[in-house]
């Protein structure tokens, strides 16, 4: 379940009916960064800003400033580990260590 | 008002309250005993009488999953089924109810599997009763007509937002004809109005999600909302039944006494058997017995009040359920009438299960019933003539 503050859930006569969600991208709110067992570490510099964990990674989790990598969103990333299993083994500028809760 | 009179089927019926209603989409899969009400709609379709998009399925759970998605992208939606179809869009009947699409259904009862039976009984019908879905029940194909027109109405109100089953009986409302009112087109086409969705999918402009995931954080809400919307849909049944009194001219209720007040001994059934009651009511009348009917239209939401109110103080009632529960206690109607009888009253209530697979329920049957509530009227025990519950007309 998502880390979100009981206390500001919507009561069910203010949630939108049928689960509709009337709002774009706003799975962007919703901290889903909970599930992880392993969280990516990126390394600034061992990376070469070949983009390619960008590329992979399923849930838009890696942050981009003016077209470089700049870090990883912990709020959405699963802890799949396709970022670090793409990272160049040369490179391996993204390591998953064991997510301390 | 403006009405002609026409000799129809059920089935007929429904397809001229369709062709009246002129949904935007219709997906459906022919199964007996609702076949000839898809033929007919279909015709008029083909004759340009109805603007409806007709999608060809191939399976109810299709028909259904067809229904959802043209009503999430802010369609007018109908389908209808009987039996076998309705277990195989089980799993989206759910969806639609719980996406809260207002999605409309004539349910032509019929027994289901197994052993395999094409016949009428209520067992489809009882199958999806906590489901979610508004149910109404007609006794006849007038009733068939009337209640799809109350339908739409009821199901797209902004407070209710359910979709609605209309159930009758199969082949003995389905088939048979009998003489109706149909009203007048452009005076149906003012009643339903136009469906105008809050959300839709398919609007490029407002982006909306249909179907989303909900965890335990959020599922629990939805489902309460469900359950008052429910509850909420009492006032706007009532409400579009008063509004549709100026079209017919008699205004449904939630259920309907036949006789009912003065009664002492009640007979309570849905469907075409209390029309086979009125039958029998009438004769034991004149021989003085003060017998009575309490008719159950709308089933879901359950008028519990209503109808443990016009019980209370009856000396013996008999519930009639065309469908077993199989939980070793009593029909599905039985168990919730005395359950809404609790704390209200002492009247023995009785329950007879009848007319599976659409075995005869004849006026020797009825009669059967109302002679043990008058035994049982005079001792006050439910369980003094008989056991508490009756497989009427089964060969012991």
């Amino acid at each position: 379940m998502a880390k979100t503050e009981k206390a500001k859930l919507p009561s069910w006569k203010e949630v939108v009916i049928g689960g509709i969600i009337p709002d774009a991208g706003s799975a962007a709110k919703y901290n889903s960064g909970t599930w992880r067992t392993f969280k990516p570490v990126w390394s600034q510099e061992k990376c070469i800003q070949c983009n390619t964990c960008w590329i992979h990674c399923p849930d838009s989790s890696i942050m981009i400033k003016d077209g470089k990598v700049c870090g990883i969103d912990y709020e959405h990333c699963k802890g799949c580990g396709i970022c670090a299993a793409m990272c160049p083994p040369k490179v391996g500028a993204v390591k998953m260590v064991k997510e301390e809760k | 008002m403006s009405k002609k009179l026409l000799a129809l089927t059920g089935n007929d019926a429904a397809a001229y309250a369709m062709k009246q209603i002129d949904p935007d989409v219709v997906a459906a899969y022919p199964i007996t005993p609702q076949t000839s009400l898809m033929e007919k709609f279909a015709q008029f379709v083909a004759d340009g009488e109805s603007n409806t998009e007709i999608v060809l399925v191939e399976s109810e759970h299709s028909a259904m999953s067809a229904c959802v998605g043209a009503s999430c992208a802010g369609a007018r939606v109908m389908t209808a089924t009987s039996s076998q179809g309705l277990a195989l869009m089980w799993e989206v009947v759910y969806i639609a109810s719980s996406y809260r699409l207002p999605i409309v259904m004539p349910l032509v009862n019929r027994a289901l599997s197994g052993p395999i039976n094409i016949h009428c009984d209520h067992s489809d019908a009882m199958g999806i009763r906590d489901s979610g879905w508004i149910q109404l029940w007609a006794e006849n194909a007038q009733e068939v007509y009337d209640n799809l027109l109350q339908a739409i109405r009821i199901a797209e109100n902004p407070d209710v937002l359910l979709p609605v089953v209309v159930n009758y009986d199969g082949f003995i409302i389905s088939h048979a004809i009998e003489n109706m009112y149909i009203y007048d087109n452009d005076e149906v086409k003012k009643f339903v109005g136009e469906y105008k969705p809050k959300y839709t999918l398919l609007d490029p402009k407002k982006p909306t999600t249909f179907g989303s995931f909900d965890l335990p954080d959020y599922y629990f809400e939805h489902r309460r909302q469900m359950a008052g919307a429910m509850s909420g849909s009492k006032k706007v049944i009532a409400d579009v039944a008063k509004e549709f009194s100026k079209i017919c001219g008699r205004e449904y209720k939630f259920i309907e006494g036949y006789k009912l007040e003065d009664a002492e001994i009640v007979i309570v059934a849905l469907g075409s058997t209390v029309g086979t009651a009125r039958a029998v009511v009438d004769d034991l009348r004149e021989k003085g017995v003060k017998a009575g009917i309490l008719k159950i239209r709308v089933f879901r939401p359950f008028p519990e009040e209503e109808i443990a109110s016009a019980l209370k103080d009856k000396k013996a009632v008999a519930v009639l359920d065309r469908a077993d529960a199989l939980n070793a206690v009593g029909g599905p109607i039985f168990d919730e009438v005395r359950s809404g009888l609790y704390k209200k009253s002492n009247t023995p209530v009785v329950n007879y299960i009848y007319g599976l697979g659409g075995r005869d329920m004849g006026l020797a049957e009825i009669n059967k019933v109302y002679s043990d509530l008058a035994d049982i009227a005079k001792t006050g025990k439910a369980d003094s003539v008989r056991n508490l519950v009756t497989y009427l007309g089964v060969r012991d």
